[in-house]
């Protein structure tokens, strides 16, 4: 006689044990992907899965805009028109001005013998809709790997730099802002040229700071600052950011420069990724630099001995 | 009376399918504020967890982490996890939740929904995040204010016709 119970009864493993196995499961993951990026393959997959529901969560938005967009009057539109005549006309000034200051530059650089800069490559993209996670700062936008979207590219709105592409899915790709305070930006103040570094501001979401600038850097309010490009990654001259205040403590050895974003990092429908693709000189090899004591210049004179040692033996 | 005293027709996996797709489109809508406003997922599985806990489980429950993670563009386990630590949750309590009336049900459930929220801020903490401020304890009570209504909703195509003659 056997005593097992009849199947009615029969409800798998306990709820304890699937939690401690699943749970196991889910953190086993998280390290893999927090440390190795080993399942972006997987995370490509889910995120396929998930995109027909992403689209159509972005459909009620783009309905109300075309509803909106029906019952315009017209008086709108004449003043709409207007503005836009308006600020053609100053983009016309503007325009000229650039042709010449950009044959006058082409001209200095030939002559100091720099490589030309070419203009950047750009594709336009919806922007999807925000991350949900309230941790992280990203947006996602309809391009993809297919539409040749890279990881780094620059985004940006039609008056600044809104982030950078961190994670290309097939159809959708993921924009890390500028708010984020993990997200660096090499800037450079427009008025004196001085050079810093922008992060996302911590504890102070939708705005900016310039971290490690000394006590006494000459920056102030409202001075507006550009990407330098000298990272590679930005070109050169997009703007980033306007500072709003400038605190420096007699305490502290670095001043806490507020800055808030000039794109519409939160707001706007369409952006531009810039496909930047700067001839850079390769970086140079880690054992020619000496900075960095230990195992590296270690392992790197064991490699200097050993292959003085070949040339000994030929 | 209220759906206590009357004997439900079984879940169909159409319902319950057709709520975690409406569950996901729900949290993909571009909100204003996402700290603020309650995870519909998570209120879906509390809710298949405690009524049909043996259609709906952990498993369930972190296959649709995983896609909202994926859908998300967050580390891939933070939802997965949380979501499990709900459904099990969720089973341990149906038989003591239904037991209450709506009011103590919803309390019951902004205790599950804060525990999940909880294990999803341990990972982002230990993931060297920052803190995003104490509306993220919000939310979880938002979503147990909506529990009456789910329920409602989601027991709707369980209830038997009221005009139905009685044998």
């Amino acid at each position: 006689m056997d005593h097992t119970p009849p199947p009615f009864f029969k409800r798998g493993p306990a709820p304890l044990v699937r939690l401690f196995f699943f749970a196991s499961l889910s953190l086993a993951l998280l390290v893999v992907d927090a440390r190795f990026r080993y399942v972006d393959g997987l995370r490509s997959w889910l995120a396929l899965a998930a995109y027909p529901l992403q689209r159509a969560a972005t459909w009620p938005i783009d309905l109300a805009m075309g509803v909106g967009g029906y019952f315009s009057t017209q008086a709108n539109l004449v003043e709409e028109n207007r503005q836009l005549r308006e600020r053609a006309l100053n983009n016309a000034q503007d325009a000229q001005r650039f042709q010449a200051a950009q044959a006058e530059a082409n001209e200095l650089r030939r002559s100091i013998g720099a490589s030309e800069k070419l203009p950047v490559p750009a594709s336009t993209a919806e922007v999807l809709y925000l991350g949900r996670d309230p941790y992280a700062h990203k947006l996602f936008i309809d391009r993809g790997s297919v539409q040749g979207v890279r990881a780094g590219s620059p985004v940006v709105d039609d008056v600044g730099v809104i982030g950078q592409v961190t994670r290309v899915h097939p159809l959708v790709s993921e924009v890390n802002l500028l708010t984020n305070p993990d997200q660096a930006v090499p800037v450079q103040v427009v008025r004196n040229g001085l050079r810093a570094v922008a992060f996302g501001a911590r504890g102070l979401p939708g705005m900016l700071e310039l971290r490690y600038m000394g006590a006494n850097a000459e920056i102030q309010n409202g001075d507006r600052l550009v990407t330098s490009g000298i990272d590679g990654t930005y070109p050169a001259g997009l703007a980033v950011a306007t500072v709003v205040k400038v605190e420096t403590d007699a305490e502290q050895a670095f001043a806490r420069v507020l800055c808030r974003p000039t794109a519409g990092v939160d707001r706007g429908h369409y952006v531009l990724i810039l496909n930047n693709d700067a001839q850079l000189p390769p970086r140079p090899d880690d054992a020619q630099t000496k900075d960095r004591r230990g195992e590296k210049t270690r392992r790197s004179k064991a490699k200097d001995k050993s292959a003085d040692k070949a040339a000994d033996e030929q | 009376m209220s759906s206590r005293s009357q004997i439900l027709m079984p879940a169909r996996t159409s319902t319950v399918i057709g709520s975690f797709v409406l569950a996901l489109f729900l949290n993909f809508l571009p909100w204003p504020d996402m700290r603020l406003v309650p995870d519909f997922v998570a209120l879906v599985i509390a809710f298949w967890c405690v009524r049909q806990p043996r259609l709906v489980g952990l498993g369930i429950a972190w296959m649709v982490g995983l896609l909202t993670d994926a859908g998300n563009g967050v580390l891939l386990g933070q939802h997965a996890l949380a979501y499990s630590v709900l459904a099990f949750l969720s089973v341990w309590f149906s038989r003591r939740i239904l037991w209450f009336g709506p009011m103590l049900q919803s309390l019951h459930i902004a205790l599950i929904l804060l525990a999940a929220e909880a294990a999803v801020l341990v990972v982002r903490l230990a993931a060297g995040d920052a803190f995003p401020g104490w509306p993220i304890f919000v939310r979880p009570l938002f979503g147990a204010l909506l529990w009456p209504a789910v329920t409602w909703l989601l027991l709707l195509r369980q209830r038997r016709p009221t005009n139905e003659p009685a044998i």
